[in-house]
C-alpha cells in the first residue's frame, strides 16, 4: 500500500531541496505501520512545506501559518484514534513557536515534523529562528545577529516526550518517523534540510556544511529526548470520567410560594467593597423576590481589580416583566462601605423625600432628602462580608416589599451564606440606630 | 402563601445571567467541544462550558492563546465535533485569520463575541457595543458572516440555539454578538424561555467512493462534510481551492467558488433574518436598535406610547447578513429614524443606505459605559 498518489508527483520542489526525501520516508513510514488511510491526517501550513499535504492520500487540512498544531490538537482531541501527523517549516516554529511549547506542556499526541531549512524559502529567503549567527539571507544582507532556535531543546524542556533530530539526507530517517508516530504522545523531529534556492547560493552551503553547523551548535542527531507520560487526550477523558453522572447546572427552579405587596418597580442600589459579598446579599435579595411573585434583575457594576475597589449591584424588583435593566434613579439605595459610597455619592442627592436610603453610620453624615435607616452593623459581631444581606434583611423587616421568610429560604436553598448569619437575623440583636430619619444627621 | 394545589401551573422561574443561558443552549444544541481563553466579560461563559460540557460527555479546554483557542474548535469541528468559543473585542482581534479560514474553508463554528469597551483592551468591565462592523468586515477578503443580537438573557438562549443551526445550515461562522450587561446581568425568566432547543443535525456525506469535500451545484448550495476519521478521505484547506479541496488558481475555478462564499449568505438572507417590528399606525418616527440597546428602547416606546405619541420601534436580531426587506419595510411612511447603540454610529450606516433621501436618520451614541437612557431615545426623538 502507497500513501503517495503517484498522479500527482513528480514533487514540486526546487532541485537539490530534500523535502521530497523527508515524504518518502513518511510513506515508508506509514507503509511499515501499516496505517488506514482513514486514520491518518496530515496538517500542513504556509511555506514550502506547506504544499506536501496535496500528494498523500490521506485526509489533509491545509491552515495557516503557525497554526498547524493547534489545528492538530483540536483534531487530536475530538477523535483520539487519528494518527495526526503536522508537517511544518522553521518559519512555522517562529510564529507558531508558544502553540509548539504548549503541545509539548500537553503532550498532546501529534507527531510534528519540522522541514528546518533555515530561512523563509517560499517568500524569498529571509531569515528564520533557525537561521545560524552570521547567515547571509534576504533580511539580513551583513550576517544574522539572532541567535539560533534549538527546537528540540524547547520542546524537550516543556514536557513533549520523543524529540529526535536528523537531517533529510539520512538514509534511515523513516526508521526514526517510525518511533515518532509511535509515541501515543507529543512527537517532534527536526529535520535539517537544504534550501537549495536561497540559503544555499548565499551561504555557499552544502550537505557537508550542513553537518558542520549541526556539529558546531552541539546538535545531536536522533532520539535527543524521551520520557513516558500521559497523553493529553486521554488524561483529559480520564479526568471527566466521573462527571458524567453530575446533574448539568446547578439548575435552580423557582416557584412564586411568598407574596409581595408591592405594585410597582423598585431601583435599588447596593453599595460597597469588593470582596465584601455585595453581589451575594443582591443574588439572595433578587432570589427572595422571586419566590414571593416578583421579577428581579441584577446587574454588577465592578473595576478591573480583585478583592480590592468598589462593588456595585443594581437591584430591580417588580411585579411586572422588567424590561429596561439599568437601574436610572434608584428609589432604595443601600451604603455599606467607602469605596462604594464615593462610587455612588452622586445619586445620594438625587433621592426623593419618599426615597430610603439604608446607611452604614461609620459612613454619617451624607447629605440626601431622603429617608436614613443607619444601621450599626458592628454590634452584631458579624463580619463585615455579611453586613450587606444584613442590612437587607432588616430592611425586609422594616419595608412591606417580601416577607423576610422568603430571603431565609433564598438564603437556604442556594448555601449564599452561612447558617449562622440566619441565626443573627433571627435574634434581638438590633442594628438599626435610626428609623426612619429625614434628612442628614 | 399561595395556594399548593395549583402548583402545576405555576410559572416556573430561574435566575440566571446570559453566559449561564449560552452555555444552556450550546450544550442543548449538541455542542461536544468548546475552546476559549480568559477574558473579561467573557470568561464566564468559559467558566460554564468548562464546568459543564463534560457532564454531557464533551470536551472543554482553556487553550494557551485565542489564537489556538479558535485553532482548537476548527480542528475538532472537521473531526466531527459542534464547537464553540466566546471571546471579547481584543480576542476577536486575535481570532480575525482563523474566522477567515472559517469562512473559506467553511467551517460551522459559533462565536461568542460578549463585547467590552474598546478600542484596544478599553474597559473591561465596561459594557459596549462597538464590534458590530469589526465583525463583518474583519477579515481579508470581505466575504460574509452570520451575526445575531441578543437583547435579553431570554434571547441569549434562543440565539445561542439559532447560531448553532444556521451554522451547521450554512457552514460557516456565526457570531452571537452580545455583551458584559447582557451576559453578565441576572434576570428572572420562566424556564420554557431557556429549554427547548430546536437542534440542526449536521447533513454527512453518505455515499461509497471518492468524497469531493466543496462540490455544490449552484453557487447558493451548501457543500455536504465528511468528517476526518470517517468513511471518506477529507481534504481540508484555506487556501484558495477546487471543489476537491486542492490549490488553485484557475480564475473560472477560484471565482466560482468566492461567489460561493458569498451566494450562500446572500442568496437566503430571508431565512436568516430575526427582527422584531414594532409598528404603529401613523407613526413617522422609529427607533431602530439591538441587543441591550433596545431593551432601553422598548421602555421609551412604553413611555412615549402613554404619552400619546405615536412611534415605531425595530429590533434587529440578526444584524448579519443585514435583513434589508424588513428595515426597507419598517422604513414605510417614515419620516424620522434614531437608530441608537453603545458605539459611534456603525448599524446606523446600513439604515442610511437603506433609508430613502427623505428619512432623517438620526443617531443616538453613547461610548462612556453607561446604557442609553429610554428618556434619552424621546429627547432624540422629540418624543414629550
Amino acid at each position: 500500500m502507497q500513501y503517495i498518489n503517484p498522479n500527482t508527483l513528480p514533487f514540486h520542489f526546487c532541485p537539490g531541496c530534500g523535502h521530497g526525501l523527508i515524504l518518502d520516508h513518511l510513506n515508508t513510514a506509514f507503509v511499515e505501520l501499516g496505517l488506514d488511510h482513514h486514520q491518518v491526517v496530515i496538517v500542513t501550513d504556509i511555506g514550502c512545506s506547506g504544499l506536501a499535504d496535496k500528494y498523500f492520500t490521506t485526509n489533509a487540512f491545509h491552515g495557516l501559518h503557525g497554526r498547524s498544531v493547534t489545528y492538530a490538537t483540536g483534531i487530536k482531541l475530538a477523535d483520539p484514534d487519528l494518527n495526526v501527523i503536522v508537517l511544518m517549516g522553521d518559519g512555522g516554529c517562529g510564529i507558531g513557536g508558544h502553540h509548539l511549547i504548549s503541545a509539548a506542556r500537553r503532550n498532546i499526541g501529534v507527531t510534528v515534523l519540522v522541514f528546518n531549512n533555515l530561512n523563509y524559502g517560499m517568500t524569498g529567503g529571509q531569515h528564520s529562528v533557525t537561521t545560524p549567527l552570521g547567515a547571509v539571507t534576504t533580511s539580513t544582507s551583513r550576517g544574522n545577529i539572532e541567535y539560533p532556535m534549538n527546537i528540540c531543546e524547547t520542546v524537550a524542556v516543556n514536557g513533549a516526550s520523543f524529540v529526535a533530530r536528523s537531517t533529510a539526507f539520512d538514509e534511515k530517517l523513516s526508521e526514526l518517523l517510525i518511533k515518532a508516530i509511535r509515541n501515543p504522545g507529543f512527537s517532534l523531529v527536526d529535520i535539517w534540510d537544504l534550501c537549495t534556492a536561497y540559503y544555499v547560493p548565499q551561504n555557499k552551503f552544502s550537505k557537508r556544511e550542513l553537518e558542520n553547523t549541526l556539529d558546531t551548535l552541539n546538535f545531536e542527531r536522533g532520539v535527543v529526548h524521551q520520557e513516558e507520560r500521559k497523553e493529553c487526550s486521554a488524561a483529559y477523558r480520564e479526568s471527566i470520567l466521573e462527571q458524567k453522572r453530575l446533574p448539568l447546572f446547578g439548575v435552580q427552579p423557582l416557584k412564586s410560594i411568598y407574596e409581595s405587596a408591592i405594585t410597582r418597580r423598585i431601583d435599588c442600589m447596593i453599595a460597597g467593597d469588593a470582596g465584601m459579598r455585595i453581589g451575594t446579599a443582591a443574588a439572595a435579595f433578587s432570589q427572595g423576590a422571586i419566590i414571593s411573585g416578583l421579577w428581579a434583575t441584577q446587574r454588577n457594576d465592578y473595576p478591573v481589580t480583585v478583592r480590592t475597589g468598589y462593588s456595585i449591584s443594581e437591584v430591580i424588583l417588580s411585579p411586572e416583566e422588567i424590561i429596561f435593566p439599568g437601574v436610572l434613579s434608584p428609589n432604595l439605595m443601600i451604603i455599606l462601605f467607602q469605596a462604594g459610597f464615593e462610587k455612588v455619592k452622586s445619586k445620594i442627592s438625587d433621592l426623593s423625600y419618599e426615597d430610603i436610603l439604608v446607611v452604614n453610620v461609620e459612613l454619617l453624615p451624607v447629605e440626601t432628602s431622603a429617608k436614613i435607616i443607619s444601621m450599626d452593623f458592628r454590634q452584631t459581631g458579624l463580619k463585615r462580608e455579611y453586613w450587606a444581606l444584613l442590612a437587607v434583611a432588616e430592611l425586609l423587616t422594616h419595608l412591606e416589599i417580601y416577607p423576610l421568610e422568603a430571603l431565609k429560604e433564598a438564603i437556604g436553598s442556594a448555601t449564599f451564606f452561612p447558617q449562622r448569619v440566619l441565626n443573627v437575623i433571627d435574634s434581638s440583636n438590633k442594628v438599626i440606630v435610626n428609623y426612619p430619619g429625614n434628612g442628614g444627621e | 402563601m399561595v395556594d399548593h394545589n395549583q402548583e402545576n401551573q405555576v410559572d416556573v422561574r430561574e435566575f440566571i445571567n446570559g453566559a449561564e443561558a449560552i452555555a444552556r443552549a450550546a450544550i442543548d444544541s449538541g455542542c461536544d467541544f468548546f475552546s476559549g481563553y480568559p477574558i473579561t466579560p467573557a470568561t464566564p461563559i468559559l467558566m460554564q462550558m468548562i464546568s459543564e460540557l463534560p457532564k454531557a460527555g464533551g470536551i472543554a479546554i482553556q487553550a494557551e492563546d485565542e489564537i489556538s483557542a479558535i485553532g482548537f474548535c476548527i480542528g475538532a469541528a472537521l473531526a466531527g465535533s459542534r464547537v464553540m468559543t466566546a471571546t471579547s473585542g481584543p480576542g476577536i482581534s486575535l481570532y480575525s485569520e482563523n474566522i477567515g479560514l472559517a469562512i473559506m474553508g467553511e467551517v460551522p463554528l459559533v462565536i461568542i463575541d460578549c463585547q467590552r469597551m474598546g478600542p484596544a483592551t478599553g474597559g473591561a468591565t465596561t459594557v459596549a457595543q462597538g464590534d458590530v462592523q469589526f465583525l463583518r468586515w474583519g477579515t481579508s477578503g470581505g466575504y460574509p458572516i452570520i451575526a445575531l443580537s441578543p437583547a435579553d438573557v431570554g434571547d441569549c438562549y434562543r440565539l445561542t440555539c439559532r447560531a448553532f443551526a444556521l451554522a451547521e445550515q450554512y457552514r460557516v461562522p456565526v457570531f452571537v454578538l452580545t455583551d458584559k450587561d447582557t451576559v453578565l446581568t441576572k434576570a428572572t425568566l420562566s424556564q420554557t424561555l431557556i429549554t427547548g432547543c430546536n437542534v440542526h443535525e449536521r447533513k454527512t456525506y453518505r455515499q461509497k467512493g471518492e468524497f469531493v469535500p466543496y462540490r455544490f451545484e449552484n453557487l447558493e448550495d451548501i457543500p455536504v462534510m465528511s468528517p476526518i476519521g470517517g468513511d471518506h478521505v477529507v481534504r481540508f484547506t484555506t487556501s484558495s481551492h477546487d471543489d476537491r479541496g486542492y490549490l488553485s488558481k484557475d480564475p473560472n475555478v477560484v471565482g466560482r467558488m468566492n461567489a460561493h462564499l458569498a451566494a450562500k449568505i446572500v442568496s437566503n438572507i430571508e431565512k436568516i433574518a430575526l427582527i422584531d417590528a414594532d409598528i404603529q399606525d401613523g407613526a413617522d418616527t422609529l427607533f431602530v436598535s439591538y441587543g441591550i440597546t433596545s431593551r432601553s428602547m422598548k421602555e421609551a416606546v412604553r413611555i412615549a406610547r402613554s404619552h400619546g405619541h405615536r412611534v415605531s420601534a425595530l429590533t434587529v436580531y440578526s444584524l448579519w447578513p443585514v435583513p434589508e426587506r424588513q428595515i426597507r419595510n419598517a422604513l414605510k411612511g417614515i419620516k424620522k429614524v434614531v437608530v441608537a447603540e453603545l458605539n459611534l454610529g456603525q448599524y446606523r450606516l446600513e439604515i442610511e443606505r437603506l433609508a430613502s433621501d427623505e428619512i432623517v436618520v438620526l443617531g443616538l451614541h453613547r461610548v462612556d459605559g453607561e446604557l442609553i437612557r429610554p428618556d434619552e431615545f424621546l429627547d432624540r426623538g422629540d418624543l414629550h
